[in-house]
């Protein structure tokens, strides 16, 4: 039972991705050609409101459902390894029209063919890690 | 009411709920991060044994597992429950003029049948286009340490520069398939 309402919070994200049509592989095209805001006003909402959440969450000291302090763990420092990794996953967003969790939205939604996107993501992920000591980070 | 909600959603009350997604894991005591699962999937599978980056302790992430299948039982919903029969999606004219010039027809539904059919499944062509792209995004978040909700939503909210330098690179390279190996795959 412990972890409902981590299955209601995901059953909203699959909700609102679909309904919103961030799972549209046409709304990646048109965000990457720049010829639309939508993808741009999705992403800049939830940032936009992000920011101000967290600078508050800081600055209130809040603490979680079990009491303990919020922390915020800085990232390790480095160019290459997010540079780099982030224009392998660019191309491969742009590809498939899809990110992580888009992916399986759109496996719900009926495009089982994403299925195979998926299961190729996780062996690009196997891969990396099997390899990652050779790489710049 | 279910007339209204099964319009397509505007983009701002997307951009609230992804927010307040965020914040309720984090009051949670976790954090929004959806790649994190194709790691720990290898974990769940065994590659630790073989690879030492896969040797964790993936059982105190199932709570995340678990968000993934709600992810996609929210999409069976989206579909099943509150999306007419006869729906596009409405993209710009713009775009479905640059698209049919790579040979993509205006859109039917939410994915283009020429990359996700079955029938393009089982050419050779749509294997390679859908298992590579798969293949880049799970390389390619991993190593930068996290994806489209790992970086451009949880990390910059909390203002890191590594995440604005990742989302800069999702962007080259996603800009760069687009413009670049676009003519060259489907030209």
């Amino acid at each position: 039972m412990k972890f409902l309402k981590y299955l209601i919070v995901g059953i909203v994200f699959g909700i609102v991705m679909a309904k919103s049509e961030a799972i549209s592989w046409y709304r990646i095209q048109e965000m990457f050609r720049f010829q639309a805001f939508h993808m741009y006003g999705i992403i800049g909402t939830a940032v936009t409101l992000g920011v101000i959440g967290v600078a508050l969450i800081k600055k209130l000291k809040l603490r979680d459902v079990q009491g303990n302090p919020i922390q915020f763990y800085p990232k390790n420092k480095s160019i290459a390894r997010y540079l780099i990794g982030g224009i392998i996953f660019g191309l491969g967003w742009a590809l498939s029209g899809a990110c992580p969790g888009p992916m399986v939205v759109n496996l719900g939604y009926g495009f089982l063919s994403f299925g195979l996107v998926f299961l190729f993501a996780i062996f690009g992920t196997y891969l990396y890690g099997a390899v990652k000591d050779k790489l710049p980070h | 009411m279910i007339e209204f909600l099964k319009q397509p959603w505007t983009w701002w009350f997307s951009g609230i709920v992804i927010s307040a997604i965020m914040f309720i894991l984090i009051f949670f005591g976790k954090s929004f991060g959806f790649s994190a699962n194709l790691r720990t999937i290898c974990a769940a599978g065994g590659a630790g044994k073989k690879v030492a980056f896969f040797n964790f302790d993936w059982k105190k992430q199932i709570w995340n597992l678990v968000f993934l299948v709600g992810a996609i039982i929210g999409g069976f919903i989206a579909k099943e429950l509150l999306t007419e029969e006869t729906y596009a999606v409405a993209i710009s004219e713009n775009t479905i003029e640059d698209l049919a010039a790579l040979g993509f027809s205006a859109p039917t539904s939410v994915q283009p049948g020429e990359l996700f059919d079955w029938s393009a499944l089982f050419t050779l062509k749509g294997f390679l286009v859908l298992s590579i792209g798969g293949l880049l995004v799970g390389f390619g978040a991993r190593y930068a340490g996290g994806c489209t909700s790992g970086h451009a939503i949880s990390g910059i909210s909390d203002l890191q520069i590594p995440s604005i330098i990742a989302v800069v690179g999702f962007f080259i390279g996603g800009l760069i398939m687009t413009f670049f190996l676009f003519p060259l795959i489907f030209g």
